[in-house]
């Protein structure tokens, strides 16, 4: 699992272009959006991107989004739950 | 009476190369787009993450602007009227290759030209006009005209207009503030020779 949330931050970091940041820049139960990361809805379209190119789950419902995406470690135990791959 | 107006500043990018009126700003081998784009940007000492995410059109524009409106005031009416040759291809290549695999979000938002005048409007806090035309060459009466009508018009106080143009890598910047203020006269002819003066 620890793994797992070191991966998700370098992937994210390098596929949503967040420059001059690095993994332990990102607390595990930090808000990715809002005050925490403040990431944006393009943002939000990627990492749905993210989550199929990588670990092969498609998510149909994109309000699931909004549970997934809360931090690190709540993406991190969705993927251990629903990872293809 | 016919008001006349001015080109209080401009700036080019080019062949690596910055420069406004005063003098040469910044000055680089670097052929990467991508790897010049950052070093102007830390050259500038820019903090905007939101820069990062951009495509290369749009971190050409904000650069081009972030130089003219630190050296100059402007106002929050100044209006964009911007023209290329190759609108949005560089971008629109690379989201159609995306497709191939997993089409890219962050790519598509870009396969537009005008995004890059939201983008200066959101960076710059502006709230004006604002208007991007594809043209074959560089159109200082099309600048001119459309410029001074908005001008004339009473719809703004000063109009940033030019040339942003990037394809293949190849970039080709030319921005000028244009006020009531006295400098070089707003004309077709002031247009292309700054434009035109080592372009050639």
């Amino acid at each position: 699992m620890i793994n797992l949330q070191t991966e998700l931050k370098e992937s994210i970091i390098e596929q949503l272009n967040l420059e001059d940041m690095e993994p332990a820049d990102i607390g595990n139960d930090e808000p990715l959006f809002g005050d925490g990361l403040g990431l944006d809805s393009i943002d939000a379209l990627e990492l749905i991107v993210l989550l199929e190119k990588d670990y092969g789950i498609k998510l149909t419902d994109p309000a699931q989004s909004r549970e997934i995406f809360v931090s690190i470690n709540k993406m991190a135990e969705f993927i251990e739950a629903n990872r293809t791959k | 009476m016919q008001k006349d107006f001015s080109i209080k500043d401009w700036v080019k990018i080019k062949d690596g190369k910055i420069s406004n009126s005063k003098n040469e700003i910044f000055n680089s081998s670097e052929k990467n787009l991508d790897v010049f784009l950052k070093s102007v940007y830390d050259f500038l000492e820019l903090k905007y993450p939101k820069f990062h995410k951009m495509d290369g059109l749009s971190k050409l524009g904000i650069l081009g602007t972030e130089i003219l409106f630190r050296e100059n005031s402007f106002s929050t009416d100044t209006a964009l009227i911007f023209s290329n040759n190759s609108s949005s291809l560089e971008t629109d290549r690379q989201f159609q290759e995306s497709t191939k695999t997993f089409a890219s979000p962050a790519l598509f938002v870009y396969t537009l030209p005008n995004i890059i005048l939201g983008e200066i409007s959101i960076k710059f806090k502006l709230q004006s006009e604002n208007a991007f035309f594809i043209a074959e060459s560089f159109n200082a009466e099309l600048l001119k005209n459309y410029s001074e009508s908005l001008l004339t018009s009473g719809k703004t106080s000063e109009v940033l207009c030019g040339w942003l143009n990037l394809e293949n890598g190849e970039y080709d910047v030319f921005l000028c503030l244009i006020s009531s203020e006295i400098n070089i006269p707003f004309s077709e002819e002031s247009l292309k020779n700054l434009y035109f003066a080592e372009n050639d």
